[in-house]
């Protein structure tokens, strides 16, 4: 909120300058977000009165005028302005004035004719983004006098951060409070005196909706002229709190509604049929707004209807059919208290945030609407003459707001706060925030007054104490400590430690959004369910990932387009698994490597040198579930997968549990994704990820043996079932087994492959003899003669 | 006999000559093998008078001792020769770079993470994690938000068409917390948050932590020395540190925490938009309606709360200038957090 200094000095002494002002607000909570000039820096501008305007010989739109400024014989100023003319008082900037932005006014000759200064526009001035004209000074302004001081220009304007549980502070008497509160001193704020009604006519107004609107205060007002001028001191005010002024009657509202806090609506009297009603929408009204738009109405939606239909929407804004315009005469000033809840998220239906609704849904004093109602009609008649009736407060006394007392106890305001606190200084600092403050045994009995609508609990009031006593004078203090040893349970890993074996490794930890392409999703997991978002920001972050591999795949395209030849990335995080209507959320570890199994280097050998592959990357793996267990069985098993090549794709079983998936990315989608070398994925579910607590084994003292097998058999026979059955005819004495080599080629037929095995025997107790580790080797080689159709390669 | 002096001579002047340790011990068979030329000269003492042989016999001996130890001298010096050549040979040149896998790091902002989760925890706090996805009650009901309140407005939140939400913020692991373990408890919960915001200062994923402190005496006072003592811990700076009123509807009284700019100490300078605070978390004693709506009796316990932003205190402490940077993957920044 824009709260102009000068104004806030109306109501209140304040003791420090504008900089000090922000600084105590914002340390009191109302944060203050910019500071700056009410007008930019100018000099050398007076006000001056034009005596006589000739059209220019030489320029049909120029002309000539003589400007009196007070002093000495009035001035020749050439001037463009529609406006100048004969009688009207403006600012003149004088030869050796400067404008803002550094122009400097010279005495100059235009199109022949001398001029000695420049009649000057709001906008030239810095006050308007925009002029028609040159600047319109009341016929009262005194000739000659500094531009600057007439309009108070040498004025700051505080912004300010007004949080939603001070709709109270959403006025200048609200920040004049609070300066009250902070500052000791008291409001003292414009004198506002009831005027007799001149004629005696009103509206009816019946409160249908008592609860939602229990207090509505109008007056009419007949024979005024919209057309009149709004005083400048009035838009000065309007302008530095960022309001447009419009006609004398909405810029009283708008004024009212600033200073007061109270929002209000002026009717055309003559276009309002009848009664007033103040009532809930029924289902498929719809009313006409002020700006043009046609609002559908629900019914909890609170309307002003005339006798006829609705005329505005209650605290929000009013119909076109009864707006004020130019050529208004009457009005009918509506001034109405609405509670919170009828009006709260309603204006957000059609896109508005209004100052009305602003203020309404944070709370608008339930007391105020008689003072602001008189301190209208007195605006308005001085601007706009007429005369005003009688004012008719209509109220459902039942429906009141009150606010309840609340008790605050010394001793809960010491324990929550930490800190002591003078009797004396609470109470002080209460009644300076305007609650009515009485002694009880354990502490104080506190009503707060009717504009505060944050006041409920006694924690609302310790807030406010330790607000105005400041939050630097509570001292911090350790709190005495928990001594109690808390659970480390050995089976979930360290997260850093598990990152760091794939950083060891060569990858990066990335961080993508959880919300990706569906089209991209759709492309690598087929027509798998995803949620959807209601309002995604784009339509390319619409779904929740089902994988994060869609994230690591752009992000490698992302590196490769950035010219990275080697890529290996992992993340940690969320996926959004969705199962009809129940989605599940599962932590999971992933990753993708793409280009060279080794970063380029010298002295590698040749295969080193090759693109990473699935065995590359299954190392990797390996490694990983390494750092978890010792003795966990892990298999991969071929498995399809809709993005992976179908023969190059693994499920990964912990313990036959499913854990996760590893595979190169299928060639058509390498192809059309226009990946330059093959990623290869992986994907773990995190919570499977547990660490195996290591037990000691006893140490064998006794020799080992080792026996290499060359071993020819089909393809079709997968490493994993030769290891099975070796395990199982050398049972407890093969300790290891190790494959050293896998051969096809010259000397092994087409469609077979040589896969050599180190067979590592040891016996626990006693050495083992040739002839045990003889028979040991033939009885391997029997079994896998007759499991396998295997043949030995001498 | 009187040839001896002119053998030895000759055997030390093919000595001399041996070029390497073979032809050495070519020369040593020759003169003092067993058929040696020098050992074969006793033979032929037999033919000299008794009287004679030992004084004979004593110079072939020395003789053979001279040669000997020539040979041993020159076998030294050979070795020498030889272990220098292998020396010169197998030099290398230890400027070349070493062989093997680069590391690759974590993300910067899951370092900032772990350090500050070690710290909470140094200070007792035990870490919670909640879900992304979240309902209505979690995210705002339990916290004190009412329906249509104006302060929900500002969340800018994420929708799914049943009315489930990303999380605005990760207060609701509070929530969680509570009706989980109850009171007493101290945690922290980190995690990613989602806003519908997106330009050059805010990201539609971003990553929060909450503090959660649940005791019996629990105040506010602490509350400012807890977050004082992390900030200057985690910066491993003196800072100065205020409080300034606020309002969050899940605390009372609630605060914003402005830390002394880090970069400038307080002087003012681009980052800190010259005012030398820079605003670093937001904080207050949880509201009554909060601890309730967690089944902790009000009455008995107190509690305080605390929310930051890690990404922003990833970007103070690493000195990042845009937020995007986190979100991008790009290689070329990720790698300059490698260590460890
Ligand atoms: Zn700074």
């Amino acid at each position: 909120m824009k709260v102009p200094y000068s104004w806030l000095t109306d109501w209140i002494a304040v003791p420090w300058d504008a900089a000090g002002l922000g600084e105590r607000l914002t340390m009191a909570g109302l944060e203050l977000e910019a500071i700056e000039p009410a007008a930019p820096q100018f000099t050398g501008v007076v006000v001056g009165e034009i005596l006589s305007a000739e059209k220019h010989p030489q320029a049909d739109k120029l002309r000539i005028c003589r400007v009196a400024t007070g002093q000495g014989e009035p001035l020749q100023i050439v001037c463009g302005a529609p406006n100048a003319r004969a009688g009207l008082k403006s600012a003149l900037a004088k030869v050796g004035a400067v404008l803002p932005n550094e122009v400097k006014i010279k005495a100059a000759k235009l199109r022949g004719t001398e001029s000695a200064g420049m009649l000057c526009s709001a906008k030239e001035l810095g006050l308007s983004d925009s002029s028609d004209g040159i600047l319109e000074l009341p016929a009262d302004a005194p000739l000659g006098a500094a531009l600057r001081d007439y309009l108070h220009l040498d004025d700051t304007i505080l912004d300010l951060n007004v949080t939603p549980n001070r709709g109270d502070a959403l006025s200048i008497i609200g920040i004049a409070r609070e300066v009250a509160a902070l500052s000791g001193g008291k409001l003292a704020g414009p004198a506002v005196r009831a005027a007799g009604a001149a004629h005696a006519q009103t509206v009816a107004v019946h409160l249908d909706a008592p609860a939602a609107c229990p207090r509505f205060a109008g007056c009419i007002v007949r024979g005024i002229d919209n057309t009149a001028a709004t005083p400048i001191w009035l838009r000065e005010r309007l302008r530095r709190a960022g309001v447009r002024s419009i006609s004398p009657v909405v810029d009283v509202t708008n004024y009212v509604m600033l200073e007061l806090g109270q929002p209000m609506h002026a009717y055309d009297l003559a276009k309002l049929e009848g009664p007033i009603h103040v009532r809930f929408a029924e289902a498929g009204e719809s009313v006409t707004l002020l700006d043009g738009r046609t609002a559908q109405l629900q019914p909890d939606v609170l309307l002003i209807t005339d006798a006829a239909a609705p005329v505005g929407i209650a605290g929000i804004m009013g119909g076109a059919r009864t707006a004020v315009s130019a050529g208004t005469t009457s009005v009918f000033l509506e001034v109405a208290y609405f509670a919170p809840d009828a009006i709260i998220g309603r204006a957000l239906r059609w896109g508005l945030t209004t100052d009305a609704s602003q203020r309404f849904e944070r709370g608008v004093d339930p007391a105020g609407q008689q003072r602001a109602l008189e301190r209208a009609l007195e605006l308005i008649q001085s601007i706009a003459g007429g005369e005003a009736g009688p004012l008719v407060l209509t109220e459902s006394e039942a429906h009141r707001p009150v606010r309840a007392a609340v008790t605050l106890r010394r001793a809960q305001l010491a324990r929550l706060l930490g800190a002591q606190f003078e009797d004396r200084r609470v109470r002080a600092v209460l009644e300076g925030l305007g609650m009515r403050v009485a002694p009880l045994p354990e502490g104080w009995r506190v009503e707060p007054p009717s504009h505060r609508f944050d006041i409920a609990l006694e924690a609302d009031l310790i807030e406010e104490v330790a607000r105005i006593v400041g939050y630097a004078a509570i001292e911090e203090r350790d709190a005495v400590a928990f001594e109690r040893v808390r659970a480390l349970p050995e089976a979930a890993p360290s997260e850093q430690g598990l990152l760091e074996v794939l950083a060891a490794r060569g990858y990066q930890e990335a961080v993508n959004y959880a919300f990706v392409d569906p089209q991209l999703q759709q492309r690598l997991f087929g027509d798998v369910l995803a949620l959807a978002l209601a309002n995604p920001i784009a339509s390319d972050l619409s779904v929740m990932r089902v994988s994060l591999w869609p994230g690591l795949l752009r992000a490698a395209l992302e590196n490769q387009r950035r010219q990275r030849d080697r890529i290996r990335l992992f993340e940690h995080g969320a996926r959004f698994e969705q199962r009809e209507s129940v989605t599940r959320e599962i932590d999971t570890l992933a990753g993708v490597a793409c280009g060279p199994r080794m970063p380029e280097q010298w002295g590698l050998p040749r295969p080193m040198r090759e693109p990473a592959d699935f065995f590359d990357v299954k190392g990797d793996l390996e490694a990983l579930l390494a750092a978890l267990s010792a003795r966990a069985e892990i298999r991969f098993e071929p498995q399809s997968h809709p993005c992976l090549h179908p023969g190059r794709a693994a499920r990964v079983l912990r313990e036959g549990k499913p854990i996760g998936w590893l595979g190169e990315l299928h060639p058509s989608l390498v192809r059309s994704m226009e990946f330059v070398q093959v990623p290869v994925l992986f994907e773990l579910d995190w919570a499977d990820l547990a660490l195996d607590r290591p037990a000691y084994r006893e140490i064998s003292r006794q020799p080992q043996v080792r026996r290499d097998l060359a071993v020819v058999v089909d393809e079709s026979v997968p490493l994993s079932r030769l290891a099975e059955r070796v395990a199982l005819v050398a049972s407890s004495l093969l300790r290891d087994l190790r494959v050293f080599d896998v051969y096809r080629g010259p000397g092994v037929e087409e469609g077979r492959k040589s896969v050599a095995l180190g067979l590592i025997f040891q016996e626990f107790s006693r050495t083992l003899t040739d002839d045990d580790v003889a028979r040991l080797v033939a009885a391997v080689v029997a079994d896998l003669r007759v499991s396998f159709n295997a043949s030995i390669r001498e | 006999m009187q040839e001896l002096s002119s053998l030895v001579e000759q055997a030390l002047a093919e000595v001399a000559e041996c070029a390497g340790l073979a032809a050495l011990d070519e020369v040593r068979v020759r003169w003092l093998g067993k058929k040696g030329t020098l050992t074969e000269q006793l033979k032929s003492l037999g033919g000299l008078p008794a009287a004679e042989r030992p004084a004979a016999g004593q110079r072939i001996n020395d003789a053979k001792a001279r040669v000997q130890e020539a040979i041993e001298a020159r076998r030294e010096a050979l070795t020498r020769e030889e272990i220098e050549r292998a020396l010169a040979a197998g030099r290398i040149d230890v400027t070349l770079p070493g062989r093997g896998e680069r590391r690759g790091g974590l993300h910067p902002v899951t370092k900032a993470r772990l350090r500050i989760e070690a710290l909470f925890q140094r200070a007792g706090f035990d870490v919670a994690t909640g879900p992304e996805i979240e309902d209505d009650f979690h995210n705002f009901e339990a916290l004190n938000f009412p329906p249509n309140h104006p302060a929900r407005a500002m969340h800018d939140t994420f929708y799914f068409p049943d009315g489930k939400l990303l999380r605005t913020h990760t207060s609701p692991v509070q929530i969680r917390a509570m009706l989980e373990r109850g009171a007493p408890l101290a945690v922290v919960a980190p995690g990613r948050v989602y806003r519908c915001d997106s330009d050059m200062t805010h990201s539609p994923m971003f990553h929060q932590i909450e503090g959660l402190k649940v005791g019996e005496a629990v105040s506010f006072a602490n509350l400012k020395a807890m977050l004082h003592g992390f900030l200057q811990a985690f910066f491993e700076q003196d800072l100065a540190m205020r409080l300034r009123p606020s309002y969050f509807p899940f605390t009372e009284p609630s605060a914003e925490v402005d830390m002394s700019c880090v970069f400038c100490g307080g002087e003012g300078c681009r980052t800190c938009k010259h005012t030398g605070w820079l605003e670093i978390a937001g904080c207050g004693m949880v509201h009554p309606n909060v601890l309730m709506a967690s089944g902790i009796d009000a009455e008995r316990y107190s509690g305080y709360a605390f929310g930051m932003g890690i990404d922003r205190l990833a970007m103070l402490r690493y000195g990042v200038n845009d937020l995007r940077l986190f979100f991008e993957n790009d290689l070329r920044f990720l790698e300059q957090f490698r260590t460890l």
